[in-house]
């Protein structure tokens, strides 16, 4: 692990006014190193899903500072921060999220092709690449709609290295897959952050999930706890 | 933007039945642009045919003057005032001289030198007030076209002869052949025979107009010079007030255009043209709202889609670009299937130079083919600008439920 990724610091998040808020996040604080594999646990409601969506820059806080990649990111723009979004951080949703009327190729590509305006030949070369080291070389052309549930959390997976990004926030990737698949999912994450040093925040409930990452994050009422 | 084109095609043949009713949807529209514009355009040409296209453009005749002052102002009693009427008995004793530089100007299409006046046919005891109009020879059909109306004989007119209506034929039991005696308002009279006779289906020229040659009616107006009138047609009807004022400049003449003695048509017809652009304006509202409500419910659904395509980085102009291409694609569709569709529906009618009673006067190439596609496409971009607005502000942590 070298230096860090990314630094929040006194995180608040409230939604609602009034008598009717409901504070998520009360100041939390993580630094992430670059290269780290790390699992965010915690019951449902604790927060995780809010911290994701924050430093995937989808959210912003109430309050609080988020730094990465030496980026001051809680005052830039909707524009700058899509921008940032597309280059350096991916993402692995629970229901995969794939474009349904697309092939697992054009899903892959999407995040290249949007920001360049085409499907580009070096665009689809990487991403018939990244589809092969999935294990879906035979499914290239497929429309996602005819793969299974295993093969299309690997696309997902797939689809949030497309544009080599430094963070993968995976929010419950493997919460809707057998055992057999979610063990696939994890092995091709930590081949992936062992390879090419991608960072990755897994959010999870289940232990041995959590126990394939060298490092748990275990957040709390809106506070980190362990 | 190619990118955006893929994903916007993509969307629109992954629906293809709710694609498909879209565009049908927009294709009725665009059919019922093309009907009225061809139905307007060809009825306003009916008209104009049916009315305008016997009328001269611009008549020359001489200027209505003021009746003599018999006593100078302020002396003696005024027993007697005449009105000023719009009578023109005065005659044009120099025109005829103006003839050749009249139809040297720009857009004349023809001119004819006529004598008018009144008199009574008489054959036997037999009497029939008539208007008598005097042509020359070889401009019979130059204004009104009369050839096109006779019903028996020829449309010829040389010296002693006259063609006369059919209601004033039959009530004088007149065939072609016939001799008639025609005394003008001058006392003078002469014994013509009738060459033709016309139905013009308008009950006073058919009563009442009986047409001789410039020559019998020099004759019998004691007008061995002078003429009362010069009828002009023109290139272009609507050039009648511009060119009226150009012939008053060069010759000095007295010329008043058709527009003058035609304001309630065109009223008329200004009044009809409102009524189908109205009716135009109607379809293509219909468009739009149809289109706006088809992509409100495309964006709607798509929301999941959206959320996905936010967060892996796709900007709000990247996804406004995709909802509005969908929309201009639909119109464009749906503008060239109305086209198409109304070209060929309208080629079946006859059109307004052929038109028979019953049907419709329908000009097919008038149905604004390339606006009809022109507006409709730019009538789906307006239209789904707002839903794709809305789809670009789409928040993509509520849109994908994480």
């Amino acid at each position: 692990m070298s230096g860090p990724l990314l630094e929040v610091r006194d995180l608040v998040k409230t939604y609602g006014s009034g008598e009717a808020t409901t504070r998520v996040l009360r100041g939390l604080n993580l630094r992430l190193g670059t290269g780290e594999l790390s699992a965010l646990l915690g019951p449902s409601g604790s927060g995780k899903s809010t911290l994701l969506t924050i430093l995937g820059t989808l959210m912003k806080p109430t309050s609080g500072q988020y730094d990465m990649l030496g980026e001051d990111l809680i005052g830039a723009g909707d524009a700058e921060l899509t921008a940032f979004r597309n280059q350096h951080i991916g993402f692995v949703f629970q229901f995969h999220n794939l474009l349904p009327d697309f092939t697992a190729l054009e899903n892959v590509i999407f995040p290249t092709a949007v920001r360049e305006g085409r499907e580009s030949a070096s665009a689809r070369a990487r991403g018939r690449d990244l589809l092969v080291r999935m294990g879906l070389e035979d499914r290239v052309d497929f429309p996602v709609a005819n793969l299974s549930g295993g093969q299309k959390q690997r696309v997902a997976v797939a689809r949030a290295l497309m544009n080599s990004p430094e963070l993968v926030l995976a929010d419950e990737p493997t919460g809707n897959l057998d055992r057999a698949s979610a063990i696939q999912v994890m092995n091709l994450i930590g081949e992936i952050n062992r390879d090419e040093g991608t960072t990755f925040l897994i959010s999870t409930h289940d232990e041995k999930i959590a126990a394939t990452c060298r490092r748990q994050i275990v957040v709390g009422e809106g506070l980190l706890t362990g | 933007m190619l990118y955006a084109l893929k994903i916007a095609i993509r969307y629109l043949t992954a629906s293809k039945s709710q694609t498909t009713l879209l565009v049908v949807g927009v294709a009725v529209g665009v059919f019922i642009f093309i009907f009225m514009s061809a139905l307007i355009g060809g009825l306003a040409e009916f008209i104009m045919a049916r009315t305008v296209g016997d009328m001269a453009h611009i008549t020359i005749e001489a200027e209505a003057t003021d009746p003599a002052l018999l006593l100078p102002a302020g002396q003696g009693r005024i027993l007697l005032v005449q009105q000023k009427d719009d009578q023109r008995s005065n005659v044009l004793p120099t025109a005829a001289a103006f003839v050749p530089i009249i139809e040297a100007l720009p857009g004349v299409l023809v001119t004819s030198q006529e004598i008018t006046g009144s008199g009574f046919l008489t054959r036997g005891k037999l009497v029939q007030q008539v208007s008598i109009m005097g042509l020359e020879p070889a401009k019979v059909s130059a204004i009104v076209h009369l050839a096109s109306y006779i019903v028996k004989g020829r449309a010829d007119l040389l010296a002693g002869q006259v063609i006369i209506g059919q209601t004033l034929a039959d009530n004088m039991n007149l065939t072609v052949g016939q001799s008639v005696r025609l005394q003008a308002s001058t006392g003078i009279d002469a014994s013509l025979t009738v060459t033709g006779i016309f139905k013009m289906g308008s009950g006073g020229q058919d009563r009442r107009q009986a047409y001789v040659s410039l020559a019998t009616a020099r004759t019998l107006f004691a007008m061995p010079q002078a003429i009362t009138q010069i009828e002009i047609k023109l290139n272009n009807l609507y050039d009648a007030p511009a060119t009226a004022a150009r012939i008053e400049a060069v010759t000095g003449l007295y010329a008043t255009p058709w527009t003058e003695q035609a304001a309630q048509l065109l009223a008329a017809l200004s009044a009809q043209a409102q009524t189908g652009l109205l009716l135009k304006s109607f379809a293509l509202l219909t468009i739009v709202i149809g289109i706006a409500s088809a992509m409100l419910l495309s964006t709607f659904r798509r929301r999941p889609e959206i959320g996905i395509m936010r967060a892996m980085g796709a900007k709000r102009s990247f996804v406004l670009v995709v909802f509005v291409t969908q929309g201009a694609i639909v119109g464009l569709m749906g503008g060239v299937s109305g086209a198409l569709i109304g070209y060929l529906v309208l080629y079946q009618f006859s059109g307004p130079g052929s038109f028979k009673p019953g049907g419709l006067p329908i000009d097919v190439n008038q149905g604004a083919y390339g606006l009809a596609i022109l507006l409709t496409t730019i009538g789906a971009i307006l239209a789904s600008i707002l839903p794709a607005r809305s789809a670009a502000r789409v928040d993509p942590v509520t849109a994908i439920g994480q």
